[in-house]
Formats: structure tokens, C-alpha cells, sequence
């Protein structure tokens, strides 16, 4: 049963600038949605809209199957976490943690009850007394979902939570957060600009830019095949190479950035018969160091990140910066020129005028899940 | 042996420089600093410290009307304004007067901002009207409701009469006299406790209201939990500004009543005039200033002491 439904949302400011267009979403009861999107793109406003904090301009928002566009936020039944966290300064954790509940009323017995069971879940039980301004931020991130935990609303909603943290406390409150999800089976909808954070969290991603929806799918299938340019470029660390290509009949090449030939299959001849303005993609761990495989080119090293695990190597390919992903540690040097490994079967084909996938890499098809 | 002496005394001799050094720029610094100082401490002695000592210095003295020192009297100028039943009564007043004028003008600006606070068409055109009294002086005001005063020709009276009351004497009558100051006053400090209370109420994040309303907190609920607490570092600078104003009214007494009826409104400052300047008795005038600014001294300390602890800082 979908849980909240959007159909054909829209968001303007004074009838003129248009925020949001025509969104059709379904978010899945129990399931973890990711909305992500670069900062502008709108998602914030959508989740807001959701949230009823922001007025909707056009279309229906169905919760529970219910119509909820006329309903104050406080009558949608839902929980929602703030980027600043929004806890109040004057009063205490457990005062910031109680807070809705006195508002609702809530008999004092089930209040204490409840405010017991939350606080040893989120290991809070130590700090009650405390202020808000006396708390680390990982502390006042728990109070901060506490306080959404404790009101047992089945839907949850969350604003850029882990923004604030620094880089180590927001890895670990992310498992914190969807083992919280998962055991609770809440219904979440996350937003962030972080990609990395809506790989990592979502049983589902929205890509939103401009108002518009990109690609919604599971993160494997947004990483694999994704939908468009903007995608390709907005899901992966690092992005996915991208290169404009053309093709020479006479030689039976594809040149990229008139920098790359690539030899071409005869299996692609169909697409790039049809295609005249194509742009290729390959993720950085698709350009292979010449181990097992055989050359097919020379590259020069323009930058060498040694990251302990993997190596990261740039090229400068015509215009394009392209990196390269190596498992191990290599002894390589800016300036060095290296041979590589790059086939056309691991190409994502984008049309360059509309940036729509034409098709996605046979290789991201074979090894896709490996299961155990 | 030697050698290693030398050593010492070099890196004692390195020592003693950057400290030397080091002094000079402090001293450099301190005198900087001083010169940035300079014009305030200029100004703060001209015209405020001097005075300070002189009013004290004059509070010991009898004095000619010219206001030159002439008998050194210690304390009796204190004793004498203490057995005067006029001083006793220009305290009462002006306490009475605190009393009346500092809780209606928080209660009714706090009110206005809260109101003006939300987010509706044309409320620039509120804010500017609740606001205006600001703009306007001690005597321009005095003056606008000398006439709505008036006896007969004053708009209160002109209302009481085709309500079929009695007129009331405003401003002669011992009973309605401090409350129609009370009133004047009220008015005029609106426009600063409502600018000052509303720049409190925006500065509260929005979040916190966004936070309770999907909490399902109502309208007064969130005013109690919420705004109250959340403006109390300005509620508590407008009340002590508020306060000092209102033992320091001059003006509006000066054009309303001057001290009058029976002395009803002859609050402190006005009494310092009085004496001063009418009858030249600087001495005591002095000694007045001072129990007056030792009162002011001990609300405020008072305050800071008792209402600082419901004040949350952000």
C-alpha cells in the first residue's frame, strides 16, 4: 500500500516562477526515499509541501489514501527532523522531547512511558536534565530524532539532518538513522544534496533538478543506468566520465573529444547509425589498468590520489577531466604515461541534445548484485 | 666550561630582548587602544562624570542662587528633604507612576507586535503606524493631548458628554491628574517597546514554530512555550529601559501639569527642576538628584539580580 502519493504536485511563487512541475511520486509504506537533488533543485520545498508547512499551488497529495492538501500539519499524523534540528534552547531534553506531546495532550503516565522507552533507545537516558546548548552536535541530532521517534507518527520526514556534522559522526548517525527506520518500520522520506548519503540510506531515490524529476528508481539501477546526463553526472563518486563522440564509417572508430579512437563493435553500428550527436560515459572503475586486459591506449597521468585501498588517476581528455578507479596501490607519477583498458561495452550512450540514456553499459547488466 | 657559559649567557641575552620587545608593543598597543578611547572618555567627563561628582559635591553644600557653595552642611540637606512631606509625596508619585505606566506599555506593545507580527498583507502600514510614536517629541505630544485634555473643548470630554458622563478635569483634578500623565506617557513610549519587542519576535527561528506545528501545538500554547521565553532577553531590556524612563518623565509634566495638582504630579526629576531652578536651591536639588539616581541604581541591580534568572539567552 503506497503510503503518500503525489499526483502532478506543483509549487510557484506568485504565479510566475515555478519552483516544482507537475511531480507524480508514490512512496511505499515502510520504505526509505531518498530525495536528492543539487541545492535550488526544489526538494526541500517538496518535502515541506508534504509536511503541510508549505501551501501547494497544484495538484492532489494523497497520505493513507486520504486527501491531505487542506489539512494543517499537525492533522497529517507525521514526524519531521529539521537541518537545524529546531530544538528549543530554553527547555530541557526531556522538556524538547515531550514537547508535542504535552501540546497533544497526552495523558502524563503514557507520556512518561514513552519518553523512557525513546531516551534508552537513542541512549539519551544520561542527558535529560541537560540544555540543548550543552549538548555535542551528535547529541542534539539524537534529541533532534528523539523528538520525532517519541510522537509515533508512521511517517517520518527529514531535511538535510546530518548536514551539520562533520564527516565521521555523519557516517555512523547514518546507520543510525536506517537502523532506527528499519526496526521502528517507519515510513521515511529523507531529503539531502549529498549523493553519497542517498546511495548509502535509500531503498528508493528521487533525483530531482530544476522542479523536475530526473530518474526515481533503486540506487544500483540510478548508479548503472541512469536516465539522463544530469544523473550520470550527479549519482557515483567520482561522477562518470563523460566524453562527446563521433563516428568515422571509413575507419570504423568512435572518436571522443577527438582525443580517444575507440574501435567499434560491430553490435553498436545500430545505434550509431542512428545517433548522430552522441555522448558517452564510463565509470572511473570501467577504465582498467593494463594487467590482464590488453592495451587499447596510452594515457598521460594529469593527478594521482593515493587513497590506501584504491588509487585514483586523472587523464585529460580533450576538454574532460576523466578519472580512473585502480583497487590496490600503484606506483604512478603525474606526467607518467600509462596504458589502459577502455572497450565500448562498458559505454552509457546519451543523446548530447536532450541528455536522454540511449543505452546503458553491458557490463553494469552482467555484474548487477551479485548475489551470494 | 666556558664555552657552555657562553652559550647561556647568549640565549639569556636573546631572552631578555624579545621580553623588551615584547613590552614595547604591549605598551604600543595599550596606547592605541587608549586613543581609540579617546573621544569617549573626552565626552563621557564633560558630561558625565563631572556632573556626577559635582551633583554629589553640591549635595553637602547650601548655595547661592547663582549656585556658588556657600555653607558645607554634611548631610542635613539629605535629613531636611527626608522629613519633607512635598519629597515624600514626589516619591509616592513617582512610584505610582512606574507603577501605572511600565506594565500597560509592555502588556499593550507586546500585544501590537504579536499581532504585527504575522505575516499578512499591508502590515508594513501596521508596523509603521504602531511604531510612530517614536518619531514624535516629548513636546509635540504634550501639546496633542493638552488639547484632547481640555475641559471643554477636549476630545475625551466632548466623548464622556454624549455618553452622558460628567466632565472630568484631566489635568486639574487631583484624582485623574498622574493617570491622564500615566496615559500621555503610555502613548508616547509605545512606538519604542513595540519596535524593540517586534525586532525580538523576528529574530526567533522559524523553525521552532514550523517544529510545533507539526507537534499539533496551538496558537497559545505556542505563544506561552515558545515566544514568551524565547523574547525574554528583550522583554527584560525594554522593562529596564522602560523603567529608568519613567523615573526619569520631565518633559510632559513640564507642559501638562507642571507639578500640579496638589502636587500630585510633581514627580522626582520635576522636583529636581523645581528646586533648582525655581527656587535656587541647588544644594538640595543635588542632594534629590542623587537619592534619585541611587533609586534607579538599586531597581536596576534588583532587576538584574531577580529577573535575569527567567531570562534565556540564545
Amino acid at each position: 500500500m503506497s503510503q503518500v502519493e503525489l499526483v502532478g504536485i506543483s509549487k510557484s511563487y506568485d504565479k510566475q516562477k515555478s519552483v516544482l512541475n507537475e511531480i507524480d511520486l508514490s512512496i511505499e509504506e515502510g520504505e526509505f526515499f531518498v530525495l536528492v537533488g543539487p541545492s535550488g533543485s526544489g526538494k526541500s520545498t517538496l518535502l515541506r509541501m508534504i509536511a503541510g508547512l508549505e501551501e501547494i499551488t497544484g495538484g492532489t497529495l494523497k497520505i493513507n489514501s486520504n486527501v491531505v492538501n487542506h489539512l494543517p500539519p499537525k492533522d497529517r499524523n507525521l514526524s519531521m527532523v529539521f537541518q537545524n534540528y529546531a530544538l528549543y534552547p530554553h527547555l530541557s531534553v526531556e522538556q524538547n522531547i515531550l514537547f508535542g506531546l504535552n501540546a497533544k495532550k497526552v495523558d502524563k503516565k503514557e507520556q512518561r512511558k514513552r519518553l523512557v522507552e525513546t531516551a534508552q533507545m537513542m541512549g539519551l537516558d544520561e542527558l535529560l536534565k541537560r540544555k540543548p546548548k550543552e549538548l555535542s552536535g551528535g547529541q542534539r541530532q539524537r534529541v533532534a530524532l528523539a523528538r520525532s521517534v517519541v510522537s509515533e507518527a508512521p511517517l517520518c520526514l527529514m531535511d538535510e539532518p546530518l548536514s551539520n556534522l562533520d564527516a565521521k559522526l555523519r557516517a555512523h548517525m547514518r546507520v543510525e538513522i536506517r537502523r532506527l527506520q528499519k526496526r521502528l518500520g517507519l515510513t521515511m522520506v529523507y531529503v539531502t544534496h549529498d549523493q553519497v548519503e542517498a546511495m548509502t540510506m535509500g531503498d528508493r531515490i528521487m533525483v530531482l533538478n530544476d522542479g523536475k524529476i530526473q530518474q526515481v528508481g533503486k540506487p544500483i539501477t540510478l548508479y548503472n543506468e541512469p536516465a539522463n546526463l544530469f544523473v550520470a553526472s550527479f549519482i557515483g563518486s567520482p561522477k562518470m566520465n563523460l566524453g562527446k563522440a563521433v563516428y568515422k564509417p571509413d575507419l570504423r572508430q568512435l572518436m571522443i573529444e577527438e582525443k580517444l579512437a575507440i574501435d567499434v563493435d560491430s553490435t553498436y553500428l545500430d545505434i550509431l547509425s542512428i545517433h548522430k550527436n552522441l555522448t558517452i560515459g564510463i565509470r572511473a572503475e570501467h577504465i582498467f589498468p593494463c594487467v590482464d586486459e590488453k592495451q587499447t591506449h596510452q594515457l598521460e597521468v594529469v593527478n594521482v590520489e593515493h587513497l590506501g585501498n584504491e588509487t585514483s588517476i586523472a587523464f585529460d581528455i580533450g576538454l574532460e577531466l576523466w578519472t580512473a578507479k585502480w583497487p590496490g596501490q600503484w606506483d604512478i607519477n603525474v606526467g607518467d604515461s600509462v596504458p589502459v583498458h577502455i572497450t565500448m561495452e562498458n559505454f552509457c550512450f546519451f543523446d548530447t541534445k536532450t541528455g536522454e540514456l540511449i543505452r546503458s553499459a553491458n557490463v553494469g547488466r552482467k555484474q548487477e548484485v551479485a548475489a551470494i | 666550561m666556558s664555552m657552555s657559559n657562553a652559550v647561556v649567557r647568549t640565549t639569556e641575552l636573546k631572552q631578555l630582548d624579545f621580553e623588551q620587545i615584547k613590552k614595547k608593543q604591549r605598551t604600543k598597543s595599550f596606547l592605541k587602544g587608549m586613543m581609540f578611547l579617546l573621544p569617549s572618555i573626552v565626552l563621557f567627563s564633560i558630561f558625565l562624570f563631572y556632573p556626577l561628582l559635582r551633583t554629589i559635591y553640591l549635595s553637602f553644600f547650601l548655595t547661592d542662587a547663582k549656585g556658588v557653595t556657600t555653607v558645607f552642611v554634611g548631610f542635613d540637606n539629605f535629613i531636611n528633604m527626608f522629613s519633607s512631606p512635598i519629597f515624600i509625596q514626589s516619591i509616592q508619585s513617582t512610584f505610582l507612576f512606574v507603577l501605572y505606566t511600565v506594565p500597560v506599555t509592555i502588556i499593550i506593545s507586546l500585544f501590537l507586535a504579536v499581532i504585527a507580527n504575522e505575516k499578512l498583507k499591508g502590515i508594513g502600514f501596521f508596523r509603521t503606524i504602531y511604531s510612530s510614536t517614536m518619531g514624535i517629541s516629548v513636546a509635540a505630544a504634550s501639546v496633542f493631548w493638552l488639547y484632547l485634555f481640555h475641559p471643554t473643548i477636549g476630545m475625551l470630554n466632548v466623548i464622556l458628554g454624549t455618553l452622558g458622563f460628567e466632565n472630568i478635569g484631566w489635568l486639574t483634578d487631583p484624582t485623574w491628574a498622574l493617570i491622564a500623565v500615566s496615559v500621555t506617557t503610555i502613548w508616547m513610549n509605545i512606538g519604542f517597546t513595540f519596535l524593540i519587542l517586534l525586532g525580538g519576535l523576528q529574530s526567533i527561528d522559524t523553525y521552532l514554530y514550523e517544529s510545533a506545528d507539526i507537534d499539533g501545538a496551538g496558537y497559545f500554547y505556542k505563544l506561552r512555550r515558545i515566544t514568551i521565553p524565547m523574547l525574554s532577553p528583550t522583554l527584560f531590556f525594554v522593562v529596564t529601559v522602560t523603567i529608568i524612563n519613567a523615573f526619569q518623565t520631565f518633559g510632559q509634566i513640564d507642559i501638562l501639569t507642571q507639578g500640579g495638582p496638589q502636587n500630585t504630579t510633581n514627580l522626582i526629576v520635576y522636583s529636581i527642576y523645581r528646586e533648582a531652578f525655581v527656587n535656587y536651591q541647588f544644594g538640595s536639588a543635588s542632594a534629590q538628584a542623587v537619592v534619585l539616581f541611587i533609586i534607579i541604581l538599586l531597581m536596576t541591580l534588583l532587576q538584574f539580580k531577580f529577573g535575569e534568572r527567567k531570562v534565556h539567552y540564545q
